[in-house]
């Protein structure tokens, strides 16, 4: 059950690799739901393991939330704007591999001598906040923080053994609002600056003289 | 304890309230209303402290001592104010067609919502719904600094929006790590994420996992605070905003962040037993601080001018808390309180001049005094508060955090006296000429004012006068926070 565990928690750092490199925007969304999946996978075998109520719960949420209505939410604004196949250019991939990876060392370094799969955690955290550093597509931006988010998901159930039940709904239920503003967003940045492009915000800066 | 209660209740009967008389013009009263009963119910809260002292409720699920009870009366007296503000400035935005109904329900109801969130996240007990509502408050205001729907107010709110809640995610993982980190001190799961049952615990805690769970607290919450360099977000989204959404975001919010930041530093203060918290406060604080003074100097959007300065005391009320000894401490407090009254009453008062000048770039508007007497000896009045002029409380404050600072290092202090002499010089070398010269043309509207005088008045008074009941809460907080 263990070596299981571990092998999910690897296989959910390889599909944060996968995101940052992934320029179709299809794509990405197939991405991140395998990735929920197996941090659903991995949560539910932590449950069977510690046979905790709330991690099925927290098994299930995952599963209702990040694999199913996040996506088909996503999906549905990118028909809805007509973007799907835009693609999101990278600008240097192997750079930016690089630092994925010594990002994950770093985490390793950090945070090994207390416990492995908190490391893990963390890395997929950094490595969706480093997604939304280098996309510039807004769509890309709400991939990145949820993977994020998926990230410490994955450190609660597997280094803590979740958290309260209440803690557990109220930042399930946070994350289905901050999605739902992400799509309000979508709109008003097209009526705005006519693109998802959020590269193109540029009107408030600082201006150095 | 029925008025506990009632804290929490009222802003929840109030949204549910909004959703159905939400848009028409009697939800501004309504909104007046409960926020007022709300102010009321927290002082009945501080009548009931002071008999009992410190106390939980439902389960320990809520935990109400001095330093939050402090944060919790000045939260709803600027929501009191802020409704009554806020009522005849957005009326105002409906009659010259800039909103429609429907974003003024929006408005009315996220303004509950949003007293909800920040009054749960002040009251809670339990860390994690601490982070849910700093999260909830953080969504809820979203939508309204972008109601303005310009393309500046879009881009600011995605700001706002984008780097507040990465920001916070961070601070969930630091929430977790802490959890993470009492494993062993605290085998049972459901009080394990209670802060009164942590910090009784916290020598316990794995020390090198909390270190990393402090500084994604730091950067987490620092980052809703607006600490340099975490801080782009938030000129924009003061600026940009409507005046009582800034006024919000200024007056509560950022408090809020703080109260958060702190409640961590405490706990892993207890765990550590070294400087490490208080030397990173201190870091970003000065940072900020020197940040906030630089900039104020070239701003030509009045909002964007106290937005820096914002940032400035945010960093040094940071300081404050970051030298930790009694005195800084009750400084710090202190601070909070005034800098939260007087930064509330520049931001009304610069709203009702954008009212009246359709305009808030700082060259275009001169002469206030003449042409609009009130607003221009309110605006001069509140910038002589910020910028710290005897005998405001802002001065008191920052005089003995001078001194506080000349006990920890005179090199503190040199930089100290140079930011706030700098500071002091960008705003009145900004505001002068806005209040001062030959009057450009106003459109005279319905003004609110009185709120903002009111809390200049209450900075005065503090400033020179602390009642013993306020007194008697800032000791006990002290007491709680030093070690």
């Amino acid at each position: 059950m263990e070596t299981l565990i571990s092998i999910i928690t690897v296989f959910i750092l390889l599909t944060a690799f996968m995101l940052i490199l992934q320029n179709r925007i299809h794509n990405m969304i197939n991405i991140f739901i395998g990735q929920s999946i197996l941090l659903a996978a991995a949560t539910f075998l932590t449950a069977l393991k510690t046979n905790e109520l709330g991690l099925y719960i927290s098994a299930i949420l995952t599963i209702i939330l990040k694999a199913i209505f996040i996506p088909y939410l996503l999906r549905y604004l990118v028909d809805k704007l007509n973007i799907r196949h835009t693609v999101a250019t990278i600008k240097y991939p192997f750079l930016l591999l690089i630092g994925a990876a010594s990002l994950v060392l770093f985490c390793y370094h950090l945070i090994i001598p207390a416990n492995n799969t908190i490391a893990i955690a963390m890395a997929i955290m950094l490595l969706g906040m480093l997604l939304l550093i280098t996309h510039c597509k807004a769509i890309s931006h709400t991939i990145g923080f949820m993977s994020m988010e998926n990230g410490i998901f994955l450190a609660t159930p597997l280094a803590t053994h979740g958290m309260p039940m209440a803690v557990e709904l109220g930042i399930a239920f946070d994350v289905l609002i901050a999605a739902v503003l992400f799509g309000v967003f979508f709109f008003q940045l097209r009526s705005s600056i006519d693109s998802l492009d959020v590269d193109r915000l540029n009107m408030l800066r600082e201006d150095i003289e | 304890m029925i008025a506990f209660y009632l804290l929490l209740l009222l802003p929840l009967f109030g949204t549910l309230l909004m959703l159905i008389v939400g848009g028409s013009k009697i939800s501004g009263y309504f909104n007046i209303l409960i926020a007022t009963i709300n102010f009321i119910a927290s002082i009945f809260v501080v009548h009931y402290f002071l008999q009992h002292g410190a106390f939980t409720a439902i389960g320990q699920q809520f935990y109400i001592d001095a330093f939050n009870l402090l944060i919790i009366v000045l939260t709803t007296f600027t929501a009191m104010t802020t409704a009554f503000f806020s009522n005849t400035y957005m009326w105002h935005n409906i009659t010259i067609k800039r909103i429609n109904h429907k974003q003024l329900l929006l408005y009315h109801l996220m303004y509950q919502l949003f007293t909800l969130m920040v009054l749960l996240a002040l009251t809670t007990n339990n860390l994690g719904i601490l982070w849910v509502a700093m999260e909830g408050a953080t969504l809820a205001t979203v939508l309204l600094v972008s109601m303005y729907r310009t393309k500046e107010a879009i881009e600011a709110a995605w700001k706002y929006f984008i780097l507040c809640i990465v920001g916070i995610a961070l601070a969930l993982f630091g929430t977790i790590l802490v959890y993470f980190s009492a494993t062993n001190a605290l085998p049972q799961a459901d009080t394990r994420i209670l802060w009164s049952i942590l910090v009784q615990h916290a020598n316990n805690f794995d020390p090198a996992i909390i270190k990393i769970a402090f500084i994604f607290i730091l950067v987490g919450y620092g980052t809703k605070i607006g600490l340099v360099p975490l801080h782009n977000w938030l000129p924009d989204a003061y600026t940009e905003s409507p005046a009582p959404v800034t006024v919000l975001l200024s007056g509560i919010l950022s408090n809020v962040s703080l109260y958060a930041l702190i409640r961590f530093k405490i706990l892993v203060d207890h765990a550590l037993n070294n400087n490490l918290t208080g030397n990173l406060i201190i870091g970003f604080g000065l940072l900020s601080f020197m940040v906030g003074a630089v900039f104020l100097q070239r701003q030509r959007k009045m909002k964007r001018l106290f937005s820096y300065s914002s940032i400035e005391h945010m960093g040094l009320i940071a300081i404050a808390f970051g030298l930790g000894e009694q005195t800084a401490i009750f400084i710090g407090l202190f601070y909070i309180l005034m800098h939260s009254l007087a930064k509330s009453a520049a931001f009304m008062i610069v709203g009702n001049i954008i009212q009246q000048t359709g305009t808030q770039t700082l060259e275009k508007i001169s002469g206030l005094i003449k042409s609009q007497p009130k607003l221009g000896w309110g605006l001069i009045i509140a910038t002589l508060a910020i910028a710290a002029i005897p005998p405001f409380g802002i001065f008191t404050s920052e005089l003995m955090l001078f001194i506080a600072g000349v006990n920890f290092s005179p090199f503190l202090a040199i930089i100290l006296i140079i930011g706030l002499i700098m500071a002091l010089a960008g705003l009145l070398r900004n505001i002068q000429p806005v209040v001062y010269g030959e009057p450009t043309n106003i459109t005279r509207t319905s003004i609110c004012i009185t709120p903002a005088f009111l809390h200049l008045g209450l900075v005065l008074i503090l400033g020179v006068y602390i009642p013993p009941t306020l007194q008697q809460l800032l000791q006990k907080a002290v007491e709680l926070l030093t070690k």
